[in-house]
């Protein structure tokens, strides 16, 4: 279809006739998030205050983490329904290991550090094996993270009988609860984490490499891209990324229920990733585009509730939403 | 005329999906078999009637689920359709079983329309469309229902259609093996089936070859909605309230239900049976948990079941890649 | 009355016109040949024949009634029956599925499966095919899916019948037997339109020539009324003379070290027992019909897919590749028969396309060095003379023959010693097409190795200082100097597949 509509000299005719889309779909989230302040400051009280900014990016830190990994996994031309169940791992983990539940501890300040690194790095080693699935045995990648959705917090459940772990630990929830310079500590995690993917997506080998698997994986292949490998390390940090997460929850809430911690988190985190500009197809990433997705989502949240409107409520704004964000890609990118 | 050599003879081995379907048979069978021999009351009329009753839902929203997957696409939101499903249902009660149990499927159908209609024509993928129904429509059980289950009407039937027996088989079994049948005959029988089949197998050449590709696409979507508000009517008469939270997780079970019976997740192959079987598979493991409990030797919680339920789909899915990759050479 | 008449007929996709002002008539019981280069138009123009499209402005009637098909479905009620280029089956559904899809045989609403399939074996006879119609399409090869797609569009009564280049992946029995076909549905007062690159096929069974450039109808004339030359002139709208006898000048001579020598290469059924070697500074082709196993042979050497068994050495030491990776590092390059499934990756720019391969050497430290990659994709870019707006632009954007020149650059830029490349000029315009083949000569005669895959028989004469025939995963013959010519290479592909079918 497309090779009769480019003349060989020039591809410029497409571009002007789809500008407008183009900058809607590259913009759009960030116009629609100016909008949503613009109109809070407006209609909502006390809307420019550090509590509504608190609230509203330690509402969205999570999300945003776990969207980070969902992002690099859809370019990379996969998708990931188990991070929930990862971060209800990791989320269940960190408790047993620094209450020394788990295994004897020499001091106190071992089992926090072990319980920062272990659970994250459980997380990672199931991350590796959905990528295993995906690579060694050319398993639709929603069927073999779908393997982990239903184990992965069974697995959590059985850790704890299904109990609920309730904890004090402020050394430990230093990662949910604690502030640097006035600043939350997860938003500066998140901060970090964003910034880092955005970085290795446009300017590091792994992470062209990565979105050239996504966008053609046989060609990447034959032009000697190592793409098991990198798929493999996709699904890797997806998963140490949801397991991050995981501790973020169970620290800000000083509870863990596996039964809670990061359930329905895989499509809030895909509804981020696509209301943030990238194309589920795979091949093309915008990390930043991810953090505004979630953000938008959150603050359509915030604004419905702040304006009496009930939460049930924002879930239908939320479906419309996703689905004119989509809509809005798929004009952008012309038939 | 002379005869044409390059026709290469058909290789007569089975196909990957025929090999999985005998699989999930198979196992369905030899699961029975343990159960029997193991444990004492397993294969009484009370153990399978009641196995029957509970999870009809499942089997009808998997069936819905093997027809999308069939086309090559997806549906997220039937546990949240199953559970407005069940509130409008429920609301509906009070007019008697069948405007209740009408209710719960019109509102299916309706939420299955939005689905095809937001497929077919704003071309928005479908785990993305249907991702956004199942928000939509969670959202609107909890606005119509305050937040809160609600209670069906006592004053009619509304309940038998979950707890009544007809001629002593238990009326979401009946509904679950007639409604079952009905698809299998319209797959196998039915010039729709074989299109929607033929959708699946490659939407191009579907369009070329004269097929109404996007009505077949609203069709499974529109399908897939009424049988999920079809098993939330069921819910609600068995529970005896409308579930605005319920259902969580119900669109991945039934789509394991539906990998496991061997349908291919990209669309073109798939078998009525073989989900049915696989929901009913993945449905034992459960019961045969409790068994187990039961014998009081060791105590695995009900937890377990996922992680068991997980297992076997992982099992299931490595033997069914094995099974391609041999065929492949 | 005339069957077909299409006037003015315009289309423009995103604004870009396809077509402007075009037109076509076909009179019943004629064969009509539509020919042009690729993007002149003719698919689009077929598409609005059979509904696939829409048109933007025009007319369209059939038998004189005015006509605008909203769908495939409704053109195929109309009596057009179309097989297109590509083939357009359903790969997991039986045979007889596929013929009938969307029309079945019904007994009280239900399929009834008998009939279809009698039916179905009925249709396919007539070809001459016999097969098990049961089974589903997946399991043949392309010669008879493109059969059963044939059995299709015949089966069902036609007043028009649509072949765009339905004989691609035919071999010469089988064109026959369709031309055959087409005589009797000619006989029957039945209209054919027929598009074929091969113009040969066009002078056997056509009786007039519509003749397409830049999106509009430039001439139609009788076939026995035009010469090959005025045609190929007609559809480039130049002499192209320059650039054949810049190929036809003498082959490349003085080949130095082996690059890489394979022997007795096996691999499934597709390759039995294949010995290859190329050396430095000469062109080998890979020779043969469709499914002897050339393209599967190249795969092998590139570690695409793995032997079952057989020797590979490279540079004097024996070698195993398990990736395409490995092969790329012992210096090796790929170019696939199918650019938009296994060379470009669409929504990346051209330099980043271009220097794929290479990217690896422009990092460091895990971060690409991107003036450095620049350098290289500019440098490449003038070298090969693309024609592009930016750089940046996304590769998809680019036309046939210039994506072609990113992906030779793209090994270029590596500085290979062996360069595979499987039907280099396949889809590409006639103009780029000599480019390339020139391009290909002139790195053979820097000393690169270069083995080619190639069913234009022309360039395999033009550019090969070796020919190894393939037949049913054997290499049969080996041909070198004078005996590479159309009569030897015909000779040595016939002589295997003769006797074989003595057996049948």
């Amino acid at each position: 279809m497309v090779d009769q509509t480019i003349d060989g000299k020039t591809g410029a005719p497409k571009r002007t006739s789809r500008s407008l889309a183009a900058a809607a779909q590259r913009y759009g989230v960030v116009v629609a998030l100016l909008a949503l302040i613009l109109f809070n400051i407006a209609a909502t009280p006390n809307f420019l205050t550090w509590q509504t900014l608190n609230v509203n990016l330690t509402q969205v830190c999570a999300i945003v983490i776990v969207a980070v990994g969902m992002t690099l996994v859809i370019a990379a031309g996969g998708i990931d329904l188990s991070v929930g169940s990862l971060m209800a791992i990791a989320g269940t983990l960190a408790p047993l290991i620094f209450t020394g539940a788990l295994f004897h501890l020499p001091t106190t300040a071992v089992g926090i550090g072990l319980a920062f690194v272990l659970p994250v790095i459980a997380a990672a080693i199931l991350g590796l094996f959905n990528g295993w699935l995906v690579t060694a045995f050319r398993i639709q990648p929603i069927v073999a993270t779908l393997v982990l959705f239903i184990a992965g917090r069974g697995i959590a459940q059985v850790m704890t009988n299904g109990n609920l772990q309730v904890f004090k630990e402020p050394a430990f929830q230093v990662i949910g609860l604690g502030r640097i310079a006035g600043i939350p500590v997860q938003v500066i995690l998140m901060a970090i984490i964003v910034a880092a993917a955005a970085f290795v997506v446009r300017r590091t080998l792994f992470g062209r490499q990565l979105l050239a698997v996504g966008g053609n994986p046989r060609a990447a292949r034959l032009a000697g891209v190592p793409a098991r490998r990198v798929t493999l390390a996709v699904y890797g940090i997806s998963g140490a990324l949801a397991g991050l997460a995981g501790l973020v929850v169970v620290a800000r809430n000083g509870a863990s229920d596996a039964n809670l911690v990061g359930l329905g988190m895989e499509l809030d985190a895909i509804a981020a990733v696509a209301v943030g500009g990238t194309l589920l197809t795979g091949g093309r990433a915008f990390v930043v585009g991810t953090l505004l997705g979630a953000m938008v989502i959150q603050l359509v949240r915030y604004t419905l509730l702040a304006n009496g409107v009930p939460d049930a409520a924002a879930l239908v704004v939320k479906a419309g939403l996703i689905i004119l964000a989509v809509w809005i890609q798929q004009q952008a990118k012309g038939e | 005329m002379s005869t044409i050599e390059a026709a290469a003879p058909a290789r007569r081995t089975r196909s990957p999906q025929t090999l999985a379907k005998a699989g999930v048979v198979a196992a369905l069978v030899l699961l029975i078999l343990f159960g029997w021999a193991r444990y004492d009351n397993f294969l009484s009329s009370y153990n399978i009637l009641s196995f029957l009753r509970y999870n009809a839902m499942f089997a009808l929203i998997a069936l819905g689920m093997c027809f999308v997957i069939i086309t090559g696409g997806i549906d997220l939101s039937v546990g949240g359709v199953a559970a407005l499903g069940s509130v409008v249902a429920a609301q509906a009660s009070g007019y008697g079983l069948v405007p209740g149990v009408a209710a719960g499927i019109a509102t299916g159908l309706a939420a299955g329309a939005v689905n095809g209609v937001v497929i077919t024509r704003l071309q928005i993928a479908p785990f993305i469309a249907t991702l956004a129904t199942m928000l939509a429509a969670y959202g609107t059980a909890l606005l119509l229902s305050g937040n809160q289950s609600v209670s069906v009407s006592y004053d009619t039937a509304f309940t038998e259609f979950g707890q009544g027996d007809l001629m002593g088989f238990p009326i979401p079994a009946i509904v679950m093996i007639v409604v079952t049948l009905g698809g299998w005959f319209v797959l196998e029988r039915l010039p729709t089936g074989r299109r929607v089949l033929a959708v699946g197998g490659g939407e191009d050449a579907a369009r070329l070859m004269g097929l109404d590709v996007e009505r077949l696409k609203f069709g499974v979507y529109a399908a897939s909605g009424a049988l999920a508000g079809l098993a939330g009517a069921i819910l609600a008469a068995q529970f005896g309230a409308g579930q605005p939270t319920e259902g969580v997780g119900w669109e991945l079970f039934a789509i394991a239900s539906v990998v496991v019976g061997g349908t291919l997740l990209t669309g073109g192959v798939g078998s009525v049976g073989a989900t049915f079987a696989g929901a009913m598979l993945l449905a034992l493991l459960f019961n045969l948990l409790n068994f187990e409990n039961g014998k009081g030797w060791i105590s695995l919680s009900a937890y377990w079941q996922s992680v068991i339920r997980g297992l076997f789909l992982l099992a299931f899915v490595l033997l069914q890649a094995r099974i391609a990759r041999t065929q492949e050479d | 009355m005339t069957l077909v008449s299409m006037r003015g007929v315009t289309k423009a996709f995103s604004g870009v016109p396809a077509l402007i002002d075009a037109s076509l008539e076909i009179e019943p019981g004629e064969v009509m040949a539509l020919v042009g280069q690729n993007g002149a138009g003719k698919s689009t123009l077929i598409k609005i024949l059979t509904g696939a499209y829409r048109r933007d402005a025009g007319t369209v009637t059939l038998s004189g009634r005015e006509v605008d098909f909203a769908s495939p479905g409704a053109a195929q009620d109309a009596g057009i029956s179309t097989i297109y280029q590509e083939i357009n089956l359903v790969p997991h559904r039986t045979v007889a599925e596929n013929i009938f899809l969307g029309r079945e045989p019904k007994r009280w609403g239900m399929i009834d499966i008998g009939r279809m399939n009698r039916e179905a074996e009925a249709a396919l006879a007539r070809f001459g095919i016999t097969v098990d119609v049961r089974t589903p399409l997946s399991g043949f090869n392309a010669a008879t899916r493109q059969m059963v797609a044939i059995a299709r569009a015949m089966a069902r009564e036609a007043r028009l019948v649509i072949m765009d280049e339905a004989t691609s992946s035919l071999d010469e029995r089988e064109v026959a037997t369709l031309f055959q076909t087409i005589r009797t549905l000619k006989a029957q007062g039945v209209g054919v339109l027929f598009v074929s690159h091969r113009l040969d096929e066009l002078y056997a069974v056509c009786d007039r020539v519509t003749v397409m450039r830049d999106g509009r109808t430039i001439g139609v004339h009788a076939m026995n009324a035009v010469s090959k030359m005025d045609l190929v002139t007609a559809m480039l709208g130049r002499a192209l003379a320059a650039a054949e006898r810049d190929l036809s000048a003498s082959h490349g001579q003085g080949a130095g070290a082996p690059v890489v020598e394979a022997a007795h290469l096996a691999a499934g059924r597709r390759v039995r027992d294949v010995s290859v070697a190329v050396r430095e500074g000469e062109v080998v082709a890979l020779a043969g019909l469709l499914g002897s196993g050339r393209t599967e042979t190249a795969r092998l050497l590139f570690g695409a897919d793995r032997p079952d068994g057989g020797r590979l050495t490279v540079g004097g030491e024996e070698r195993q590749f398990r990736e395409p990776a490995e092969a790329i590092a012992a210096g090796f390059g790929f170019c696939s028969e199918d650019r938009k499934v296994e060379g470009i990756i669409p929504d990346m720019s051209v330099v980043e396309n271009l220097t794929l391969a290479l990217m690896p050497r422009l990092t460091k430290a895990g971060v690409i060095d991107r003036a450095a990659q620049r350098d290289v994709a500019e440098t490449f870019i003038r070298k090969l003379g693309v024609k592009l707006a930016s750089p940046d632009q996304k590769i998809r954007e680019l036309s046939g023959g210039n994506q072609q020149k990113v992906l030779l650059a793209r090994w270029l830029a590596m500085n290979p010693k062996l360069l595979i490349v499987d039907e280099p000029t396949r889809g590409i315009d006639v103009g780029a097409k000599a480019e390339i083949l020139k391009l290909i000569r002139d790195l053979s005669g820097q000393g690169l190795g270069v083995l080619m895959i190639s069913s234009e028989l022309e360039e395999v004469i033009s550019l090969a200082s070796r020919v190894v025939v393939l037949s049913d995963g054997r290499d049969v013959a080996e041909l070198s100097g004078e005996a590479i010519s159309e009569h030897g290479m015909m000779a040595a592909m016939a002589a295997d597949a003769e006797p074989r079918s003595g057996h049948g």
